[in-house]
């Protein structure tokens, strides 16, 4: 047997041999992990725990329970001022990643091209190729604070794509995109006739300024997909809860994939998420807090170090210039020295290398213990 | 704002020192320094002390909970009570509470002796105590927010995306 081409088509990811290697050690702090240290909130667990002794294991609606599709819109409407119907606008899905593989089936025509803002988490790229798309790479740059600007998305000749992939607050660099700078991109997507999606899952980690979502911005809800979920706000991950938001005609295509996948997204998740999003706000509000502190602290320490480091505003990562040209053989050498694991830039794709994802959803202690240890060294 | 910040990071570890505090705060040490002894000054943070899991302890002392009843009088306020009980070192806290009897006070002493004579010798006698109903401790599972136990382990992929 051989597998298809468009499999051959992927790399494995670019982490992939980076975890092999810290697996292989004992002790080592992690400061390369892309989920919170954080437990779900107990309320949300309870609920979770509930759900099952009164024997709720059945399927749902294919779009998620209704009580949750209800749930989400009244909480992204408070939030991000979204409004989105729950009956033909909603999908709840296994997890964020179903949804933006979903979305890129429903959308890339074989042949379409997609523009994917990097650096950016690893999905994307292999989405667009499993969707036999083409992809327009479209790095960001430091000095830009690797926001999305329409000079990158022009140079980079995403005015001849036909969708636009997109992720702020982001993965792995910190950077946020305020109002102002979202309607720049926005001004551009409608210019070229880019339809946006807009991955947003870290949206409730914005720590100087408030979330916008793009979809908000005039013209832009009948050209946008929007993504988010549970995982990173809820410290839910492993549930695998997520949801897209979409206009009804793609909203019914992206469904329609998802019930023949998916059937539904998991049922005691989806309880736990309603929990959440009913009774949750308190423990979102303090393990943001505890973020922004770590974010401080972290971002302090690296000045104090002499490491260049663009004041990350959002997720829970900072996105330091590597010390050294390569930032593989530092990540390398740092973690065979010190025990402490940081994941190279270059794994996130284009515009990422010469630069380190250091995660701070990592506790206080472990936290100011790597940071000590990366600063020796340095020196 | 900044006053609240210091305090939720003191309570939630005393220790660190005040280039961490600001560190966090993003603010200067000397901010803190003087936030910190504002706070000291105007009686808002009366001590620093550490949270123990008794029970790791060789000797572990012995802890109860008891409940006071009283009667007051003209002369007597709930002042004048609790003032004369808090003096005492046995006595770790000292709350007025709703509710069937009026203080909650946690005693804690080397033997169950000594935490029983203390409360038959000098608490019970005290003429506006009418009744003391004491529950010695038998296992902590939570003091100050901090859950004991064996904690949580942290068992996430050590890398991931």
């Amino acid at each position: 047997m051989k597998p298809a081409d468009r499999v051959e088509r992927v790399p494995p990811s670019g982490i992939r041999r980076f975890f092999e290697l810290a697996e292989e050690m004992d002790d080592i702090i992690s400061l390369g992990v892309g989920e919170p240290d954080f437990a779900a909130p107990w309320a949300a667990r309870d609920a979770a725990i509930a759900s099952l002794e009164q024997g709720k294991t059945s399927y749902t609606a294919n779009r998620g329970r209704r009580d949750l599709r209800e749930a989400i819109a009244e909480d992204i409407s408070k939030r991000y001022d979204l409004s989105y119907n729950p009956d033909d606008e909603i999908v709840v899905t296994a997890g964020a990643s179903e949804a933006i593989d979903l979305a890129f089936r429903a959308l890339v025509n074989p042949g379409d091209t997609v523009a994917v803002a990097q650096p950016c988490y690893v999905s994307y790229v292999p989405g667009v190729i499993f969707a036999d798309g083409e992809v327009c790479d479209v790095p960001t740059r430091k000095e830009d604070e690797f926001k999305l600007t329409p000079e990158v998305l022009a140079e980079n000749d995403a005015d001849e794509a036909e969708l636009l992939v997109m992720c702020y607050p982001n993965n792995p660099t910190g950077a946020t995109m305020t109002k102002e700078e979202l309607q720049a991109v926005a001004d551009f997507a409608i210019r070229h006739d880019l339809t946006v999606l807009s991955d947003e899952i870290y949206s409730e980690l914005s720590y100087e300024h408030e979330h916008t979502s793009i979809a908000t911005l005039p013209g832009m809800r009948e050209r946008t997909v929007v993504f988010n979920g549970f995982s990173k706000a809820y410290a839910m991950t492993g549930l695998r809860l997520g949801y897209v938001l979409a206009p009804p005609e793609v909203s019914q295509a992206i469904n329609r994939i998802h019930q023949y996948t998916m059937l539904s997204a998991p049922t005691t998740a989806q309880f736990a998420a309603l929990e959440a999003l009913e009774s949750c706000d308190g423990d979102v509000a303090d393990m943001r807090e505890e973020y922004n502190r770590r974010r401080n602290l972290v971002l302090s320490r690296f000045e104090e170090m002499g490491i260049d480091c663009f004041r990350a505003k959002g997720a829970f990562y900072a996105f330091p210039e590597c010390p050294w040209d390569d930032a593989e053989a530092f990540a390398e050498a740092l973690l065979e020295e010190t025990g402490v694991a940081v994941v190279p830039g270059d794994a996130f794709g284009e515009g990422g290398a010469g630069h380190l994802r250091v995660s701070y959803a990592t506790g206080f202690e472990e936290l100011e213990t790597a940071l000590d240890r990366i600063e020796s060294f340095v020196e | 704002m900044s006053r609240e910040d210091v305090l939720a990071v003191l309570n939630d570890n005393a220790r660190y020192s005040t280039e961490d505090i600001a560190r966090q705060l993003d603010m200067e040490p000397a901010a803190v320094e003087s936030i910190i002894d504002e706070l000291e000054d105007a009686g808002v943070i009366r001590g620093y002390k550490a949270v123990i899991d008794r029970s790791k302890l060789e000797e572990e002392p012995v802890r109860a909970a008891v409940e006071l009843n009283v009667t007051l009088d003209r002369e007597t306020s709930y002042d004048d009570i609790s003032s004369r009980l808090a003096q005492f070192p046995m006595v770790q806290s000292l709350h007025l509470v709703s509710g069937d009897f009026d203080f909650m006070m946690q005693v804690e002493g080397e033997s169950m002796r000594e935490v029983s004579q203390f409360i038959s010798n000098k608490v019970a006698p005290v003429p506006e105590i009418t009744q003391t109903v004491t529950h010695y401790v038998m296992d902590a599972y939570k003091e100050q927010g901090i859950t004991f136990g064996d904690g949580h382990d942290d068992d996430r992929l050590s890398i991931s995306p």
